[in-house]
This record gives C-alpha cells, sequence and structure tokens, in this order.
C-alpha cells in the first residue's frame, strides 16, 4: 500500500532521519512510536508532501510519489491529520468537512458565482455527504458551530471526519489521542477501527502506547532519525533494543 | 557625455545611495529578526530623522550635531511609543494583522509629518560644505565622504553591538528562540522595544545623512522603505555585509540604469529588481537556500 | 440553513430596490456624483475584499489594476476608433491576463512580502502611466474619453451613470455573495484560515489564490474603465499608492469578507472628503488611524460590529419577552 523507500531527510546539517525504510499493508492499522526528536512528525511530513525529503523515495500503492505536492496527494487518496489540530477556525463544523469534499466535487468559479443549476445540485449533494461524515465521527449535533468554539476533543473528531471525507484509501494520523482524556481516547480507539472496516489503510503516531499496542497490527519504531523495529505490538514489547531505547530517554 | 568620468559619478552616487538603502535595510532585518514582523513603517523613521533635524535647526539656534543627536532621540522616541501602542497590546494576532497595522502606522506618521511641516521639499544643509571634490573628473560633495563614513561606522557598531554586547546577544538569542530565550531569564518584551529602538535609530541617522543631497519632504519615506526592503531581501533579511552588498548593489544597478537608459525609470529599476529577487530567491542572493521547518 | 439562505435573498434584493429607488428621491445632481463614485468604489472595495476577506492575501497594487482598465480603456477610444464597449471588454481582457501571469510567482510570497511584491507592482505600473507620454498624456492626463452608449442612450449624466455604475456594481456584490457559500468561496476561506490543511484536503490553494486575483483585477479593471468612460479624463494621480492603501481601509473598516462591509467602507471613505472639508487635509492620517484602530480592537469590521450589537438588541428583546411571559 505505502511504501517508503531510504528516506534522508537533512535540516541545515541535521540530520533527521537517516535512511528510513519500511512498508504498510493494505487495510492494516501501523503505529509510528519513538522518543520525543525520532523524526515521527517529520517523516509524515514527508509521505504527505509537506517536506521534501532529502533522498529516498515513498510509493503509493506502484505509483512513486515521492515529490507530489499534497493537493495531488489527496486526490490519490492519501490525506493526513495534525498534531495540533489545523481546524478552519472561521467556517462552521460543517462547512470544515465540505472543504474536505472538494476533491469530490467539480464546480468551478463561474458556475458557483452564478449559481449555475449544476452547482445547486452539487452543493446539495455535498451538504447531505458532510452531515454523513459528521454522523460517521457523531459530531452531527455541533454541525452548525463555528469551529474554533469546539472543544478540543471534538476538535480532532472533525479533524478526521473531514479528512474521512476526502474518501482516502490510506489516512495518516499524527498524535490523534494527544490532550484527549480517557474516556475520548476509548471513543477514538473505536473509530479508528470503524475506519479501518471501511478498508481503509491506517497510519498513526503516536505516545499513547495503550492505544498504539490495542489498535495497531504493526508497529513501527524511530529512535534518532533511524528505524529501530518493525514487528507486531508483541515483538515490539519484547524487543531489547526498543526497550534500551525508551528506558535510556526517559 | 558618454566618458569614464561619467562613469565614475554613476558609480559614486550609487555607492552613496546603496550605503543608505542597506542602513535602512539593517532597520528592517533588526525589528524582523526580533519580532517576525517586516515594520512597513521603516522609511518612515527614515523620513523623521531629516525632518525632525531640518525643523529642529529652524527653531532652535543649536549647532547641526546637537541637533542631529536630538533628532535621533524623538524619531526612536516614535519607535517606542508604535511599538508600545500598536505592536505590545496586541496578542495572538494573525500575520496579516500585523502587516495591515504596520501598513497603518506608515500612512499615519506620513500624514502626521505632511500636517506639521507642510508638503514642501526641505534641504538640510550639508554636513561640511558644499565644495566639491574631484576624482577622475567626477565630482564627490563632501556629504559622500560623511554618507561612506558614518555607515562604515554604524556597520562595525552594529556588529560588535550584535557579536560582543550582552544586550546584543541577547536580542540575537530572542530571534533564534524567544521561548528558550525566556526561560534563561532574557525579558522578551524588553529586546523587542530595543529592536525598534536600534532600528529607529539607525534608520534616522541614515535620513539625515541623505537629506543634504537629496532633498526631503514628508513623503519620502515610502520609496527609500522598499529600496531599504530590496537591500536586505538581497541579503537574505540579515543585518550583516549581505545586506550591505544588497545595499550598494541595488545602489549601483539603479543609477547606471538610470545613467544609460533612462532617468525617467530611476525607481521603476528598483522595483523590478524587487519582485525578480522575491520572485527567484526570496531567500536572497548571499544566504544557502534551507529546508524551512513547519 | 434554507432560512439563512433565504434571509440573504431578502436582504440582497432589499439593498438593491434602496439602491435603484434612490435617484427618485434624491433632486441635486450633485448627489448623484457622489452616488457614482461610491458604486465605482464598492466595485473596487469588493474586489479586494474578494483576496484579502475570502482569501487572506493582501494586495497594496490594486489602484494598477483600477488604472490599467481606466488606461486601456480610455487609449483604445481616443487613439482608435474602438467602441467603448469593446474597449471596456478588451481592458478588463488584459488586465486579468496581466494578472494570472504575474499572479503565479507573486502569490507564492505571504504576509509583508506579498504586500512589498504588490506595492512594487503597482508603483512600477504607475510610472508607466506617467512616463509613456505618448501614449497616456503623462502627468497632464488623458482627456475627451468617450461616453459609453446604448443605441440611442448615452451615459453622460449623472443619473444615467448611476444606473450603469451601480447595475453593474449590484451584479458583482450577488456574484460575490453567491461565490463566499460555494466550494470555491469554502476553498478561498480555507486558504485563509489554514494553506497546509487546505491542501491536504486536495485544494489547489497556488492555483485558486491566482484565479481569484485574476477575479480581483478583472473587476478592478471593469471599475477602471467605467471610471473612465464616465468622467471622461483619467490622470496616473488617481492610480497611485495612496489609492491603493484607500482601497484596504475601505475593505478593513467595513469587515474583511463583508461584502456589505465594502460598500459600507467605500461610502464612508467616499463621503467623507466630499462633506467634511477639513477631512481632505487629514486623510491619509485618518486612513492610518482607522487601519490601526480597527484591526486592533474590531478585526470583524463596522459591519461585524452591527451584526454584534443587533445580536445583543435581539437577545435582550427576546429575554425581557420571556420575563413579561
Amino acid at each position: 500500500m505505502l511504501k517508503v523507500e531510504s528516506i534522508t531527510q537533512i535540516f541545515g546539517g541535521l540530520t533527521a532521519l537517516e535512511n528510513v525504510s519500511f512498508s504498510v499493508a493494505p487495510h492494516s492499522i501501523t503505529g509510528v512510536i519513538g522518543p520525543n526528536g525520532a523524526g515521527k512528525t517529520t517523516l509524515f511530513n514527508i509521505v504527505t508532501g509537506l517536506y521534501t525529503q532529502t533522498e529516498g523515495k515513498v510509493y503509493l500503492g506502484d505509483k512513486n510519489i515521492s515529490f507530489f505536492e499534497p493537493e495531488v496527494l489527496a486526490r490519490l487518496g492519501l490525506v493526513r491529520t495534525f498534531q495540533n489540530v489545523e481546524l478552519f477556525g472561521q467556517m462552521s463544523v460543517l462547512e470544515n468537512v465540505m472543504v474536505g469534499l472538494h476533491t469530490k466535487s467539480k464546480s468551478g468559479i463561474f458556475s458557483c458565482a452564478f449559481k449555475l443549476p449544476g452547482q445547486i445540485k452539487e452543493e446539495k449533494r455535498i451538504k447531505e455527504k458532510a452531515y454523513q461524515w459528521l454522523e460517521f465521527t457523531g459530531l452531527a449535533d455541533s454541525a452548525d458551530v463555528t469551529a474554533c468554539n469546539l472543544p478540543f476533543g471534538k476538535g480532532r473528531l472533525l479533524e478526521i471526519s473531514r479528512a474521512m471525507a476526502v474518501e482516502p484509501q490510506i489516512i495518516l494520523m499524527d498524535e490523534p489521542a494527544a490532550g484527549l482524556n480517557s474516556r475520548e481516547t476509548a471513543g477514538l480507539a473505536g473509530l479508528i477501527r470503524k475506519i479501518q472496516e471501511l478498508g481503509v489503510t491506517i497510519v498513526l503516531v503516536e505516545h499513547d502506547m495503550e492505544l498504539v499496542m490495542d489498535v495497531c497490527e504493526s508497529i513501527i519504531v524511530l529512535n534518532l532519525g533511524k528505524k529501530l523495529a518493525h514487528g507486531t505490538p508483541r515483538e515490539i514489547q519484547e524487543n531489547k533494543a526498543v526497550i534500551a531505547a525508551y528506558l535510556g530517554e526517559d | 557625455m558618454d566618458n569614464p568620468s561619467q562613469l565614475v559619478q554613476y558609480i559614486l552616487t550609487g555607492l552613496s545611495n546603496g550605503a543608505i538603502y542597506a542602513l535602512i535595510g539593517f532597520g528592517f532585518a533588526i525589528i524582523h529578526n526580533a519580532t517576525g514582523i517586516l515594520n512597513f513603517a521603516q522609511g518612515e523613521f527614515v523620513m523623521l530623522g531629516g525632518m525632525f533635524t531640518i525643523f529642529i535647526l529652524s527653531f532652535l539656534n543649536i549647532p547641526l550635531p546637537m541637533a542631529i543627536v536630538l533628532a535621533i532621540a524623538f524619531s526612536t522616541l516614535v519607535g517606542i511609543l508604535f511599538e508600545r501602542l500598536a505592536i505590545r497590546p496586541l496578542k495572538n494576532v494573525k500575520p496579516l494583522s500585523l502587516v495591515i497595522i504596520t501598513i497603518g502606522a506608515s500612512i499615519f506618521i506620513r500624514g502626521a509629518a505632511m500636517l506639521i511641516w507642510g508638503k514642501d521639499t526641505h534641504a538640510l544643509p550639508a554636513f561640511s560644505g558644499n565644495e566639491p571634490l574631484y576624482v577622475y573628473g567626477a565630482t564627490i560633495m563632501p556629504q559622500h565622504l560623511w554618507i561612506f563614513g558614518i555607515t562604515i561606522l554604524i556597520i562595525i557598531a552594529n556588529k560588535l553591538f550584535f557579536s560582543y554586547s550582552i544586550l546584543g546577544k541577547a536580542m540575537r538569542a530572542c530571534a533564534y528562540n524567544a521561548y528558550a530565550a525566556s526561560l534563561v531569564g532574557i525579558d522578551v518584551k524588553i529586546m523587542v522595544l530595543l529592536s525598534f529602538v536600534v532600528s529607529a535609530a539607525i534608520g534616522s541617522m541614515a535620513g539625515i545623512i541623505i537629506a543634504p543631497l537629496t532633498m526631503t519632504s514628508y513623503d519620502v519615506g515610502i520609496m527609500l522603505g522598499i529600496k531599504g526592503f530590496c537591500a536586505v531581501i538581497i541579503g537574505g533579511m540579515s543585518s550583516g555585509l549581505g545586506t550591505v552588498l544588497g545595499g550598494l548593489l541595488l545602489g549601483l544597478l539603479e543609477s547606471l540604469g538610470a545613467g544609460y537608459i533612462s532617468a525617467s525609470y530611476k525607481d521603476a529599476f528598483a522595483f523590478i529588481i524587487l519582485l525578480l529577487i522575491l520572485f527567484i530567491r526570496p531567500e536572497g542572493l548571499f544566504k544557502q537556500k534551507e529546508t524551512q521547518r513547519v | 440553513m434554507m432560512i439563512k439562505e433565504k434571509r440573504q435573498i431578502f436582504i440582497f434584493l432589499l439593498f438593491a430596490l434602496v439602491v435603484l429607488l434612490v435617484p427618485i428621491f434624491l433632486k441635486g445632481s450633485y448627489f448623484l456624483n457622489v452616488l457614482v463614485f461610491i458604486g465605482i468604489n464598492t466595485l473596487l472595495a469588493v474586489a479586494l475584499n474578494l483576496l484579502l476577506g475570502y482569501a487572506g492575501q493582501i494586495s497594496l497594487g490594486q489602484a494598477a489594476f483600477f488604472g490599467l482598465g481606466a488606461y486601456i480603456s480610455g487609449i483604445l477610444t481616443t487613439r482608435f476608433p474602438v467602441d467603448p464597449w469593446l474597449a471596456l471588454v478588451v481592458a478588463a481582457g488584459c488586465a486579468s491576463v496581466l494578472a494570472f501571469v504575474i499572479g503565479f510567482p507573486i502569490l507564492k510570497l505571504k504576509g509583508h512580502y506579498l504586500a512589498m511584491a504588490t506595492l512594487g507592482f503597482g508603483i512600477i505600473v504607475y510610472i508607466i502611466f506617467n512616463e509613456t507620454v505618448d501614449w497616456t498624456g503623462g502627468p497632464s492626463g488623458l482627456s475627451g474619453i468617450p461616453n459609453l452608449r446604448l443605441g440611442p442612450f448615452v451615459f453622460d449624466n449623472d443619473r444615467n451613470n448611476y444606473y450603469l455604475v451601480w447595475m453593474m456594481t449590484l451584479g458583482v456584490m450577488l456574484l460575490s455573495i453567491n461565490l463566499s457559500q460555494s466550494r470555491i468561496g469554502r476553498a478561498l476561506r480555507a486558504i485563509n484560515d489554514s494553506e497546509v490543511a487546505a491542501r491536504v484536503m486536495g485544494v489547489n490553494a497556488r492555483m485558486m489564490k491566482v484565479q481569484i486575483f485574476t477575479v480581483s483585477a478583472f473587476v478592478s479593471a471593469i471599475a477602471g474603465s467605467l471610471y473612465a468612460h464616465t468622467i471622461t479624463f483619467i490622470s496616473p494621480a488617481s492610480f497611485g499608492f495612496n489609492f491603493s492603501v484607500e482601497l484596504l481601509t475601505m475593505v478593513i473598516i467595513g469587515g474583511l469578507g463583508s461584502i456589505y462591509g465594502s460598500f459600507l467602507g467605500a461610502t464612508i471613505l467616499t463621503m467623507l472628503p466630499e462633506f467634511l472639508r477639513v477631512f481632505r487635509d487629514f486623510d491619509i492620517v485618518i486612513y492610518g488611524l482607522m487601519l490601526i484602530l480597527i484591526t486592533m480592537f474590531m478585526p470583524a469590521g463596522l459591519i461585524g460590529g452591527i451584526e454584534m450589537s443587533i445580536k445583543i438588541i435581539a437577545e435582550k428583546i427576546k429575554g425581557s419577552a420571556e420575563n413579561n411571559a
């Protein structure tokens, strides 16, 4: 599904990632873990086209997507969420999800300004679709709330609804549980499984080990920019190098 | 009259204008590096320097050096007021708001200058007379020498300040990482204020030394400001050698363009250079390309 | 949501009705003349608002597109036997093509850099207006520009010009309001809120910005052409940096992203110097002060403030009604 091949990223002399390779199986849930500064978010930024890697390649299926822009990746079915929740704060919750449907609609500036019949129909369709995604994540009640007024936990859910509206093949979540309380985290685990049931491949960076061990089928460990291990949750828990890295860091 | 002495003349004019642009560019860099703000009103400090000096001279019967010191003090005061009243009260603002506020401040200062001093063009007397010197057939006004001398002094003082003084080092620390700086006990607010002080002082000094050559009026700030901006963009937003070279390069191109291509398009050359730099190498000519961290 | 849309249509129709009826009640032609300029300035403010209020991209070069519209129209109709309507279309077309071409490199820039670059562009165009004397007449201006006409109907008096300009302005206002609640409008507002997130959602931010910049230039150039054909004389002074700042002030005062706000801002800034003589000397001081104060204390502009007070009053009335019941 997703294949990362010998990625190296150097920021002005500082090596953030060094020769990292792995692949993610279709329809699986993969966790990327590692101590702070391990390069997890950098890896996400490279895969999603926000950074240009110094070296290495990224494949989506058979397609080489190494230097694709994020907007192109969205059309190919690769989306992400952000560690710090990047909502469209001034827009309503519903409108946020409707932006997620941008690639699923095509009215141009002309037909939008003149409200041509095709545009009105399309607008109705994406509005309904957006509601469906809000129902999927349980946010339908907040549809008309301005996004910046949402409590943090719901903001995370909105970000996931919005990403799902793109109807991705694969979704990358950057610390989806950060800032959530335990009840919300449990709900998140359920949601992640629900997303998997739709046939979507999931990759998540996460610090909440309980969540990672619970939902992930496969785990990649990064440490100081290098891949330390890749295996099932059980294998990772028993891996000496991983334990040393975590204990050594803490 | 195409002859070598004319070329020397163009180069000389270009270099002295370029020195001024470099100083104005310094002002941009100092505030930008301390706050992330590009101070649109930077050119107004330059205007204020010249105008204050002229009007202090006309109201008080004091020698020129004292008038200059007073003028710099007044301009700096404007910088302080600007920071205290319009920048510091802001919390969590969008970058766009900062752009608009500095534009607002810029035209406010310009408008106030117009109300106080009128729309006329004024001349400041040259620091040491108007007896020209001749070099290879080109005329050098003594004022040119003052410009070069003072510019070099400011460049050296600036370098010493930021490299060796505690205050300068603290300001640089804020530029790298304001939060970390505050953790080691640096008062970030003071540093921001200080950046406005230093930058207003350098800007007004630039305005004072150029005023005897080019005359000055309430509206010179915008053109000089943009050209200083152009210099600092070429120099990669540093208050160092890059910006000095940027200023000199801009001054030379402008002066040669005006001399050999068309004098009426003199200002257009500067703006075309600015656009080209922004389009092709917005990180500056003298800076290595770096990957930006989001 | 349907109620909201119906209310919007109602407000627009009411606004249009008032605009169309005003000349019947206004006797003096002087006021109509001022209203013509309010119409043109509203067009320009709406054009800038599309870029600044919707997409969050600043431009200090709007006066240049306004001027290009005016000069292309003026030159075509005075130096060549071109019909004024055709000239208007050509002018708008040329300005849009230019905006599209420079849009790609210029809109790569952000914030202050974008402001500086558009300012630089504006000044270059202004210098060209002044220096290409053979074409533009230079600083002394270009006169004798013919009026627009429809058959026997000539737009040469204030009443006719009023309807000409305001039909155009109402049309552009309606289209802009439509745009805001559409796929494109949402994409633009998304870019304004978080460009990175918008791109991750598949919004081609760069193309979107260039498109709206082009539309903005198109509308500004139409305003310029209308301006040239209604007052029949143009000179570079109307298209300089100060006017770009004035347009910025109109949009900020009215409220970023609000189309009626742009009308309000244009009205205030057009009326003040007309009716307050002292204002003429103080204009840029006041613009500067307004830009600072509104941005600091009233980021949603006057329209935002008005909406807020209406809401508060409505809640008070509702509250006291409930108390009484």
